[in-house]
C-alpha cells in the first residue's frame, strides 16, 4: 500500500527522486526528508541504539532525533557519520546507510547484548574488568571501544571547502517559526538590520505543520507566504534557512552554522560546503521552539513509536501517513491535533489513551465529536512488536496498532538563553523550566512557555489552532521502570536512573556522568525534564530542587571543518618570508620553520648532503667570505630625547656613552631577571637608535619596551617603532667581506681603522640607501648591509655577481658562531637563565642603580653554587657528535635514576676544527673545567673533557682584523 | 560491597536492588582532626590516602557543588610523567605509577588505559627540546621515546606526515605507558574508597571563611552549612584557591584562566592513541565511548566563568582539521570550560603556608588530571606529617621568594 | 570574544588585543631596597579575585596603547576602562 496522503505537504509530486538507503534504491520527491521518504514506503526501522542494539524507528521530525542516524556517502572522501535522518534532505542519488549494526539492521548480532542487559546497569564497567590487570588493555578496553560509537570516522581527507564570515545587527532573531517570523517583521519595520535564522530548510518552524489554522483571516500556509516574501523584500533583512544558532559567546557574538550544498545533488563547486557565521548582535530573540517530550513506560522505544507532533508533521509537511493503525497515548492536548489530522487522512485511530481523567480541551472535544475513541485516565505501560510495534498496552489491555503516538507535552528549548548565562525559573503550570528576563535578548514563543500559536503571534488573529495544554515528565505511573527508555539513543532507562540514585549518585550532574542520560548525540533534547523527574520523583524532591544540568554550545553538532573554515595549509598560519626567500629557493635551499618565518637552513650543491653543505658554508665563510639573508631579526627603532635613558632601564648593560656611530652588544631580562632576549644595539644619533632582537623574540621585546615605557616610566620622551619588515639584512662575512663588499658602497670609508668592529655607518650600496654595520656572529671580519626590504634582492644580486660569495644558511650560522661561543637566546637559554650562568656578568653594568630583572639577580637561588653555568665541551672521541639536549653525569655508572648535573645546549660537528665541539650548561660549570665528565647515552657512555666555551679565535683577532 | 564480576552478576540476577551507596552523605560533624576543602580528584584523593595511609580518619571533604564538578570532571584526561626537570618528572612520575595500581586499589575501574601519549614536534627547535626531555627522562627511569615521522605515523595511523602542510611534522616524542583515563570515575573511586575508611563527604557544602586563633593558627572553617572545626585545613580548590586562601589573609601567585575543550560526536574507534602539539595548539584522543575528545588552548584573560570565546576552539579545530583532515567532517557535539589556576612557573604549589594548620595545593595549571594520585599521596603525607613530603618539598610556596622556580613552560622555550 | 572599549579607539573585538595581568601594581621606586619576600610580592603576588578586577590590556592591533579595564570575572561583563596611569 502507499503511505503518501492523496495531496497536500510541501513536496513536489510531480517529481520523482531517487536515493538508496543500505543498499535499496528508493524513491522520493523533492522536499522530502530521508524519514519522510522512508515512512512513505512504510520502513520505520532506521537505526540500533548504542548499547542493547534494539531496533529503533524514528522518534520525532527535527533536530532532536535520538534515533534516526545515518552515514551519508558523497564519494570521493564525503563522507558524513551520525546525520539525523530528520534533517537530511534528498537529492539524486543520495547514498544512505545505517549505523551500529552488524550485519543489517534488520539482523543485528549485536542485539545479543540485549539477552546479558541485566548485568550490564548503569555503569557497570566501573565494577568489573579489574581483574587481571594486563587484560584491561589487552582484551576488555578494545572490547568496550569496539561495542562503542555510533557511526564511522570518514578515512579520507575532506576535499570540501568551508568558509567564515561575520555579521553585524541590531537584531538577530533564532528560529523562523511563528513567533520569530512575527518578531522579525516587527524589528525590520524599524529599518534596523535584521537577520532571521531558521535551522529548517524552510521557514515557518510548527506553522508548517497546521491544518486549519487561520492566521489573519487566511490560512496559515498562505500567510507564511506572505510574510517570508514581506521580509526578503526588505534590504535590512537576512534570511538564512538551513542555520542552526549553535552558540552564545561572550557580548551577544552568536555562531550559526549554515549548511550550504548537502542538500544538493550537483553544488556549485564554487559553493562552500557550509558556513560559519559569527554574528554581533545588539539584541537577541530567541524563538527556538519547544520540543516534545516522549512518554517513560517499558518498550516506548520500538520502531513505529514516535511523538505525536512528529507524526503530525509528517502528515502535513510531508504528506506521509506514519501507520494505517495508529494508537495516541497523550497528556497533553496537542497530541489530539494529530489525532484529528491523521483521521482525516483516513487514517484509523485505534486508540487515544489520555494519561489525564478529565482532559477538557477544544482538541479532546472536537476528537470526541469526530467520534475517536477517546479513554481518559488510561495509562500506557507497555508495547508489543519486533522490528515494528504491533501493539499499545494499556494495563491488561491490549490495542492493536502499526504506529504508536505519544505526548508527554512540550519542553521549551532553553539552550541558547540558557548558554548566555539567563537565568530560569520552574514554571509548575506547564511543568518547565522557563527563561527569565536578561539584558540584550529576549525569548518569545514557545521556548518562553507561550505554546498557543495565539500567544506566540501578538498582534494577528489567530483561529484553528489546538493549544497544547496538558504536560506530564517522568516515569508513566504504574509502568515498570524496566526497559522505560528516557535516553533513547544512549540506552538509559528509567531503572537506571533510579540505580544510580540507590547508589548515592544524586546531583543531576552526576546522575548524568554516571548513567550517561543526556550525553548522546541529541544531548538530551528529549530526555532531560524526564530524566529529571524521575530524580526528582525517587529523591522526594521536586525538579526545580534536583535542577538542571548546564546546557553548553553547540545546540546540535557542528561541523569541525566549518568552524576551521579555510584555515588550512598556508592560510592556517601566515608564513613570513624574508625579502631574499625567492633567490634562496631558486637556489635549492632548504627551509626550515622558525616562528613564522620560512629561513634557509642550507644550501646544498647537487648531490651534497646537509653535513658537507653545512661544512662548506662553513669553510667558505672562515677562509673566504659567505654572505646570509639576517633579515629576520626583529628590529625596533627607538627614537626621542631619552631613548639612550630609555634602554638603560631595559637592558643590563650602560648605554648613556655609546657614541653615536657605535654599536654594543645588549643584554635584556625579565624582570624576573632571567635572559628573555639579545641583540645588537646601534646608535644612529643622540636620540635615535636601532634595535635589534632575536628572530621570535621581535614582538615579545616590542610589547615588553612599550609595557615599561607606557605605564612604568610614562615621564621618558621615547617612541617606539618595529621596523622588522622595513629592512632587508644581508650579512656579509669572512676574511674578503670587505673586498667583496667594497666596490659597491658610496659614502663610507670601510678601513678598519675608520670603521672599526660593532660600529655603524650610513650611506649607500648600490646606490640604495644604507644603515651599513660592522657586526659579527660569526667570529670573522662581518658586515651587515641594511637596506630598504624592496631592495634586498637586487643588492643582494648584485653582491652575488661578484663570484666570490657563499650564501650559507641558519645552520652553518649556528655552527660558526657556537665555535665562538655566542649564544642563542632560546637554545643555550631556556628561560631558566641569568647572564651570569652564560658567563656574561660583565654585561652587568655595576654602575646601574637599577635596570629591568636586577633586584632578581640578587635572590638567593640566583646566587647558589650550583647554578648551571655555560662551558664547551669536547669529545675524547673527536669524531662523536654529542646529541643536543643529551644530560651530563659526573658517575655514568650509577644507578638510574642518576643525578644529571647538566645537558648539550648545542653540538655540531666543526669543520673549521676537524672535530666536534659543544656548548653545555653545567652545574658550577667554570669550575670544572678540565675535568672529565659522561654523557651517557643508549649503548654507549661519553667521556667529555669540559673546555672554556670559546673554540675559534678566543682573542678575537679577526673580528678586528 | 566489593566491586567484582561476581557481585555484578549475584546483583544482576537479583534486580541490583542490594547496591549501596557508593559513598555516604553525612551531615557534617561539630569539628574534625582534618578538613580538606575541594571535593575533585586531588582532594578527595588526599582524604583517601590521609585515612588509608595515614590512619587520620577523623577528616571531612567539603565541596561547594558535587564532587569532581571542577576540572575533574571537566579535562581531556592525558595522564603521562614525560616532563623534563627532575622535580616534575619525581611527582608525576609518582602519580603514574599510582594510576597503573589504583583500579585494583580502589576496587573501581578508573579505566586507565596506558595507550600512548605522543608529543609531536614540528620544527628543529621542537626536536631538541623534545630530545632534551627524553635523556633526562631515559636518566630518571622514565619511558620516553624520539620517533621518526615514520615511526610516528605507525604509531598513529591518521596522522598527517606529509610536507603539504604548514608546519610539517619532524618527529614525536612518545611515552607508551602515557594515556587517559576516566575522569568521573576518579573522584567517584577515591570518594569511595575513603568513605569507606571514615571519611565524610560532604556536598553543598561551601566554605565562606576560615577561622584562626589568636596566634594565627586555623581553628575550623565557615560554612554555608554552619562552623566546622579542625585542627588541619587543607586547600585543594584549584581556580577558586585565591580566593579561599584570601579567607585566611594569604595572597598566591596564581591567577585563574578559562580552559576549553570539547568532543566530537562518538565513532568507532579510530584514533588510537593521543596525540598533543604544543606548537599548534592540539591535543587529541578518542574516548573509551568513541568521541574524539580534544583540548583547546586557554583564553587570555582570568576569569571564573567557566566559559570562554569561540575563537579559542576555533584555533583547536584550525590545528586538528589541519593534522588529521580526514576529521573535518567529524562533528563538534560538546564543548565546556574550566578555571584553571595557573602559577608563575607553570609548577604547582604543595605544601605548608604562612598560617600554622593550613596546607594548600594548587596552582596545577593545565595538567592537573594526571598528577591527581600523586598530588593527594603526597598532599596527605604532607598533611600528616605537618612537613612537606621529599617529593612535594621543591614545590614550596617559598621557591617564589628565593627565585628556584620550577620552569617547565620555559623549558618547551619559544624558537630563538 | 569579548567586545573590549579602547579608550583611546572605541569598542573593539578582543583579537585586537593583548591581556597584560592585574592593573595597578606600580614597579616599586627602589627595587634595591626591598627585601627578596617584598620584591616576591610584587613579582608574583596577585589578587585574582572573583567578581571585579582591575587589569590591563593593549590595543596591540589598533592604538598600540596600554589601558586599564574594570571586568567582573564571573560574568566577563566589563564595567569600564581607563588609560593607563589614571585611577579607576
Amino acid at each position: 500500500m502507499s503511505w503518501r496522503t492523496v495531496s497536500g505537504g510541501r513536496i513536489d509530486r510531480s517529481r520523482l527522486v531517487q536515493f538508496r538507503f543500505d543498499g535499496k534504491s528508493y524513491a522520493g520527491h523533492p522536499g522530502d526528508t530521508l524519514v519522510s521518504a522512508l515512512l512513505a514506503h512504510g520502513v520505520h526501522l532506521m537505526g540500533r541504539s548504542f548499547k542493547y542494539h534494539r531496533p529503533r524507528g524514528v522518534l520525532a521530525a527535527g533536530s532532536e532525533e535520538p534515533n534516526a542516524l545515518v552515514h551519508v556517502d558523497r564519494g570521493g572522501g564525503r563522507e558524513t557519520p551520525n546525520l539525523r535522518a530528520t534533517q537530511v534532505e534528498i537529492y539524486e542519488g543520495l547514498v544512505a546507510t545505517s549505523q551500529n549494526r552488524m550485519p543489517s539492521l534488520r539482523f543485528d548480532v549485536g542485539q545479543a547484548v540485549g539477552l546479558v542487559a541485566r548485568f550490564l546497569p548503569a555503569g557497570f564497567y566501573y565494577k568489573t574488568f579489574m581483574w587481571p590487570a594486563s587484560f584491561w588493555k589487552k582484551a576488555y578496553e578494545p572490547a568496550l571501544r569496539a561495542a562503542a560509537g555510533l557511526g564511522r570516522a570518514p578515512v579520507a581527507a575532506d576535499p570540501d571547502r568551508y568558509l567564515r564570515r561575520y555579521a553585524h545587527c541590531e537584531t538577530l532573531v533564532v528560529g523562523g517559526g511563528a513567533a520569530g517570523i512575527v518578531a522579525a517583521l516587527q524589528a525590520a519595520a524599524s529599518g534596523a538590520r535584521v537577520m532571521l535564522c531558521d535551522e529548517g530548510a524552510a521557514f515557518g518552524g510548527g506553522l508548517l505543520d497546521e491544518r486549519d489554522a487561520m492566521i489573519d483571516g487566511r490560512p496559515a500556509e498562505a500567510w507564511l507566504g506572505w510574510a517570508l516574501s514581506e521580509l526578503a523584500s526588505r534590504p535590512n533583512v537576512t534570511l538564512l534557512a538551513r542555520t542552526t544558532a549553535f552558540g552564545w559567546y561572550p557580548d551577544n557574538l552568536i555562531g550559526l552554522a549554515e549548511r550550504v550544498t548537502d542538500h544538493l545533488a550537483m553544488p556549485d563547486p564554487k559553493l562552500p560546503r557550509e558556513r560559519l557565521w559569527q554574528v554581533r548582535a545588539r539584541e537577541v530573540v530567541i524563538a527556538t521552539g519547544a520540543h516534545e517530550r516522549p512518554l517513560v513506560f517499558p518498550d516506548n522505544d520500538r520502531p513505529g513509536i514516535m511523538l505525536a507532533g512528529a507524526a503530525r508533521a509528517y502528515l502535513n509537511r510531508y504528506g506521509v501517513k506514519p501507520g494505517a493503525r495508529v494508537v495516541i497515548a497523550t497528556a497533553c492536548d496537542s497530541a489530539y491535533a494529530a489525532a484529528l489530522d491523521l483521521h482525516a487522512a483516513g487514517v484509523m485511530i485505534a486508540a487515544i489513551g489520555d494519561l489525564r481523567t478529565d482532559p477538557r480541551s477544544p482538541g479532546v472535544d472536537a476528537a470526541r465529536a469526530a467520534g475517536l475513541p477517546v479513554r481518559t485516565g488510561a495509562a500506557i505501560t507497555g508495547s508489543t512488536g519486533g522490528l515494528r510495534v504491533t501493539g499499545a498496552l494499556f494495563g491488561t489491555e491490549w490495542v492493536a496498532c502499526d504506529c504508536l503516538l505519544m505526548s508527554g507535552g512540550w519542553t521549551p528549548s532553553l539552550h541558547l538563553h540558557s548558554q548566555s548565562r539567563g537565568k530560569l525559573g520552574f514554571d509548575p503550570a506547564s511543568g518547565a523550566f522557563l527563561p527569565l528576563e536578561t539584558a540584550g535578548q529576549r525569548s518569545i514563543g514557545a521556548c518562553a512557555g507561550m505554546f498557543d500559536l495565539a500567544d506566540c503571534m501578538p498582534g494577528h488573529a489567530v483561529m484553528g489552532s489546538i493549544a497544547p495544554n496538558g504536560t506530564h515528565a517522568g516515569l508513566v505511573k504504574g509502568a515498570k521502570a524496566k526497559r522505560a527508555f528516557v535516553d533513547f539513543q544512549n540506552d538509559v532507562t528509567a531503572r537506571d536512573l533510579l540505580l544510580a540514585t540507590q547508589e548515592g549518585f544524586r546531583a543531576i550532574e552526576h546522575v548524568k556522568r554516571y548513567t550517561t542520560t543526556g550525553m548522546a548525540t541529541d544531548q538530551g533534547k528529549t530526555s532531560a525534564l524526564n530524566a529529571l523527574a524521575i530524580v526528582a520523583e525517587r529523591l522526594g524532591t521536586t525538579v526545580p530542587e534536583v535542577g538542571l544540568t548546564t546546557f553548553r554550545p553547540p545546540y546540535t553538532p557542528v561541523t569541525f571543518g566549518t568552524i576551521a573554515g579555510a584555515s588550512r595549509g598556508a592560510l592556517f598560519d601566515p608564513e613570513r618570508r624574508a625579502p631574499m626567500h625567492d633567490w634562496a629557493a631558486g637556489r635549492g635551499a632548504v627551509f626550515e620553520d622558525v616562528g613564522t618565518w620560512k629561513r634557509a637552513r642550507y644550501f646544498p650543491a647537487p648531490g651534497e648532503t646537509m653535513a658537507e653543505a653545512v661544512a662548506r658554508e662553513c669553510r667558505a665563510v672562515r677562509t673566504q667570505a659567505g654572505i646570509f639573508d639576517a633579515s629576520t631579526l626583529g628590529k625596533i627603532e627607538v627614537v626621542g630625547p631619552d631613548a639612550a635613558e630609555f634602554l638603560h632601564r631595559m637592558y643590563t648593560n650602560a648605554w648613556l656613552k655609546l657614541a653615536v656611530g657605535r654599536c654594543r652588544y645588549g643584554l635584556m631580562l625579565s624582570e624576573a631577571g632571567f635572559v628573555m632576549d639579545d641583540g645588537v644595539v646601534g646608535r644612529i644619533a643622540e636620540d635615535r637608535f636601532h634595535v635589534t632582537t632575536t628572530t621570535g623574540g621581535a614582538a615579545r621585546v616590542l610589547h615588553h619596551m612599550e609595557d615599561y615605557l607606557q605605564t612604568e616610566f610614562p615621564g621618558l620622551r621615547v617612541w617606539l617603532t618595529s621596523t622588522t619588515e622595513q629592512w632587508a639584512v644581508i650579512a656579509v662575512q669572512g676574511p674578503q667581506a670587505r673586498a667583496a663588499i667594497a666596490p659597491y658602497v658610496q659614502g663610507i670609508d670601510l678601513s678598519p681603522s675608520a670603521f672599526p668592529h660593532m660600529s655603524l655607518r650610513i650611506g649607500t650600496i648600490c646606490g640604495v640607501p644604507t644603515r651599513l654595520f660592522r657586526v659579527s656572529f660569526t667570529g670573522e671580519l662581518g658586515f651587515e648591509i641594511n637596506v630598504p626590504a624592496e631592495y634586498g634582492p637586487a643588492v643582494w644580486a648584485v653582491l652575488m655577481e661578484s663570484g666570490t660569495l657563499t650564501p650559507y644558511g641558519t645552520e652553518a650560522m649556528h655552527v660558526l658562531r657556537a665555535e665562538k661561543g655566542f649564544v642563542i637566546v632560546g637554545q643555550e637559554t631556556d628561560g631558566t637563565v641569568t647572564p651570569d650562568d652564560l658567563g656574561l656578568s660583565g654585561m652587568i653594568a655595576a654602575s646601574k642603580r637599577d635596570f629591568v630583572g636586577k633586584r632578581s639577580l640578587r635572590r638567593p637561588d640566583m646566587l647558589a653554587a650550583d647554578r648551571k653555568q655555560l662551558v664547551g665541551l669536547l669529545t675524547d672521541d673527536p669524531g662523536i657528535v654529542l646529541e643536543e639536549g643529551a644530560q651530563i653525569v659526573e658517575d655514568p655508572r650509577q644507578p638510574i635514576p642518576m643525578r644529571m648535573i647538566g645537558h648539550v645546549t648545542s653540538s655540531y660537528p666543526s669543520a673549521t676544527l676537524g672535530r666536534s665541539i659543544a656548548l653545555a650548561l653545567v652545574e658550577g660549570g667554570r669550575a670544572r673545567i678540565g675535568a672529565t665528565l659522561y654523557v651517557p647515552m643508549p649503548g654507549q657512555t661519553i667521556a667529555v673533557r669540559v673546555v672554556a666555551p670559546v673554540f675559534y679565535d678566543p682573542a678575537g683577532d679577526r673580528l678586528n682584523d | 560491597m566489593k566491586f567484582s564480576l561476581r557481585t555484578l552478576l549475584t546483583q544482576g540476577l537479583a534486580g541490583h536492588s542490594g547496591w549501596p551507596e557508593q559513598w555516604r552523605s553525612p551531615e557534617p560533624k561539630a569539628a574534625y582532626d582534618v578538613i580538606i576543602v575541594g571535593g575533585g580528584g586531588h582532594g578527595l584523593a588526599t582524604a583517601y590516602y590521609l585515612a588509608a595511609e595515614h590512619r587520620v580518619r577523623n577528616v571531612a571533604v567539603l565541596e561547594k557543588g558535587w564532587l569532581g564538578g571542577g576540572n575533574t570532571g571537566r579535562n581531556t584526561t592525558i595522564i603521562r610523567s614525560n616532563y623534563l626537570w627532575d622535580e616534575s618528572a619525581a611527582i608525576y612520575e609518582h602519580a603514574l605509577k599510582l594510576w597503573e595500581g589504583l583500579s585494583r586499589e580502589l576496587n573501581y575501574n578508573v579505566m586507565y588505559s596506558a595507550r600512548g601519549v605522543m608529543m609531536l614536534a614540528h620544527t628543529v627547535h621542537d626536536a631538541q627540546v623534545f630530545k632534551r626531555h627524553v635523556h633526562a627522562n631515559r636518566l630518571n627511569g622514565i619511558d620516553n621515546e624520539w620517533l621518526t615521522p615514520e615511526e610516528a605515523k605507525d604509531f598513529c595511523p591518521p596522522l598527517n606526515i606529509g610536507t603539504d602542510v604548514r608546519y610539517p611534522i619532524v618527529g614525536a616524542a612518545l611515552q607508551r605507558r602515557g594515556g587517559t583515563a576516566r575522569h568521573d570515575a576518579v573522584a567517584w573511586g577515591y570518594a569511595r574508597g575513603a568513605s569507606a575508611l571514615g571519611v565524610d563527604i560532604i556536598q553543598n557544602c561551601e566554605v565562606i571563611g576560615i577561622d584562626r586563633d589568636a596566634a594565627g593558627a586555623v581553628t575550623g572553617v565557615e560554612t554555608t552549612r554552619g562552623r566546622i572545626g579542625a585542627g588541619k585545613v587543607g586547600v585543594v580548590a584549584a581556580g577558586h584557591t585565591s580566593v579561599l586562601m584570601g579567607m585566611a589573609g594569604v595572597r598566591m601567585p596564581l591567577e585563574s584562566y578559562p580552559l576549553q575543550a570539547l568532543v566530537s560526536e562518538p565513532v568507532k574507534p579510530v584514533f588510537p592513541c593521543v596525540v598533543m602539539s604544543n606548537t599548534i595548539h592540539a591535543y587529541i584522543s578518542q574516548s573509551d565511548k568513541g568521541e574524539l575528545v580534544i583540548g583547546a588552548g586557554t583564553d587570555a584573560y582570568t576569569s571564573y566563568s567557566q566559559a570562554g570565546g569561540l575563537h579559542i576552539a576555533e584555533h583547536t579545530l584550525d590545528a586538528i582539521c589541519e593534522m588529521f583532515p580526514m576529521f573535518r567532517r567529524m562533528r563538534m557535539l560538546r564543548s565546556w570550560g574550566g578555571i584553571v589556576d595557573v602559577t608563575p612557573d607553570r609548577s604547582p604549589i604543595i605544601g605548608l603556608t604562612p598560617v600554622p594548620g593550613l596546607f594548600v595545593n594548587c596552582g596545577w595549571g593545565t595538567g592537573g588530571f594526571k598528577a591527581t594520585p600523586g598530588s593527594g599521596h603526597v598532599f596527605a603525607a604532607t598533611i600528616a606529617q605537618g612537613r612537606p613530603h621529599p617529593i612535594a618539598a621543591p614545590f614550596t610556596l617559598e621557591r617564589f621568594r628565593t627565585g628556584r622556580l620550577i620552569d617547565e613552560a620555559a623549558a618547551a622555550a619559544v624558537a630563538h | 570574544m569579548l567586545v573590549i572599549p579602547c579608550p583611546h579607539c572605541g569598542p573593539r573585538p578582543e583579537n585586537e588585543f593583548r591581556y597584560a595581568g592585574e592593573a595597578h601594581i606600580a614597579r616599586p621606586a627602589d627595587p634595591e631596597a626591598l627585601s627578596d619576600a617584598a620584591w616576591a610580592d610584587f613579582l608574583y603576588m596577585r589578587g585574582n579575585p572573583k567578581g571585579r578586577h582591575a587589569e590591563r590590556w593593549r590595543h596591540v592591533h589598533g592604538c598600540g596603547r596600554f589601558f586599564n579595564c574594570i571586568r567582573d570575572t564571573v560574568t566577563d561583563r566589563i564595567e569600564r576602562t581607563y588609560p593607563a596611569g589614571t585611577a579607576p
